[in-house]
């Protein structure tokens, strides 16, 4: 059973609620959170878009924008889990995601299928002067791809890993969404993980334990 | 740590993960968890997201982009 809403979420769901007197103030005060909120995500994840100027800010104000909408759709389906806040949060963050994965094409450079295998070592730290193990990393990788994949697995692995095209930049472009994709890259990691360790690549242990968030977080 | 080592630990998967679809349903009670209670309270009450967070550099990066606007 689900704890009663705190204070500042209780007050939030009466102003939001129809024919509350408040509701049109109180919609403009939410709109301001939204909108400072997704000028702070884009702003963050600079370095991982070109986006600059009036390009930036419109994309603020129209992940805003979207975000309102939806909170407005969902209202009834908020559960008083989290607070209103935090809630209607995740729909800004969710949506500077989906267009930030959106506009990555837009980059002249960027083209799919371009298998740029050269660059797997330095994905995973390798020395730039270990010319021996980059190659025998490439080539142990490459075999169980080509070897033990299905032909979507190693598409889309060979997109996230080889090339580093953004998760929601592949599902944007695939016409897919992120879930399937995780799903395929899933089992594309377990099946590959297998034909490593039964080559002696890697050794077989068991799956780590969980710990804290910082420090582990995967680029 | 080896290329080798990062390679691996990237393949690993855990069965817990419990994907993004799921991740992203309950990120945002997930995240007052981490707010009020710390990352480690949240990954014990919801082990499968605490997994999937490990592993998905996208719902990761949802997760700290909302973490920091809860904070304000």
């Amino acid at each position: 059973m689900t704890d009663p809403p705190d204070e500042e979420t209780a007050e939030w769901l009466r102003c939001l609620g129809d024919g509350n007197p408040h509701r049109d103030e109180t919609l403009e005060r939410l709109q301001g959170l939204l909108l400072r909120a997704a000028r702070a995500e884009v702003a963050r994840r600079r370095g991982r878009h070109q986006l600059t100027g009036p390009e930036l800010e419109d994309l603020g104000h129209h992940a805003a924008h979207d975000a309102m909408l939806a909170i407005v759709g969902k209202l009834g389906e908020f559960r008083g889990e989290s607070r209103f806040t935090t809630w209607a949060y995740k729909f800004v963050v969710l949506e500077v995601s989906s267009k930030l994965g959106r506009h990555f094409w837009s980059r002249p450079t960027v083209t799919l299928d371009a298998a740029q295998w050269e660059r797997l070592p330095d994905r995973f730290g390798a020395d730039p002067e270990d010319h021996a193990t980059a190659t025998e990393l490439v080539g142990a990788v490459r075999r169980a791809v080509s070897e033990e994949l299905t032909d979507h697995q190693r598409r889309v692995f060979i997109a996230l890993v080889v090339d580093g095209v953004p998760l929601d930049a592949l599902a944007s472009q695939l016409g897919s969404n992120r879930n399937a994709l995780y799903k395929a890259m899933f089992d594309a990691r377990r099946k590959l993980r297998a034909a490593l360790v039964a080559d002696g690549h890697i050794d077989a242990r068991p799956v780590p334990t969980l710990g804290k968030r910082q420090g582990e977080r995967r680029s | 740590m080896s290329c080798w080592d990062e390679l691996d630990r990237f393949l690993l998967t855990d069965p817990r993960d419990v994907g993004c679809d799921e991740a992203i349903r309950l990120m945002h009670v997930y995240a007052d968890l981490v707010l009020d209670h710390g990352s480690d309270r949240a990954a014990t009450r919801y082990p499968g997201m605490a997994a999937h967070f490990r592993a998905c550099g996208p719902c990761d990066e949802d997760l700290e982009g909302l973490l920091l606007a809860a904070r304000g």
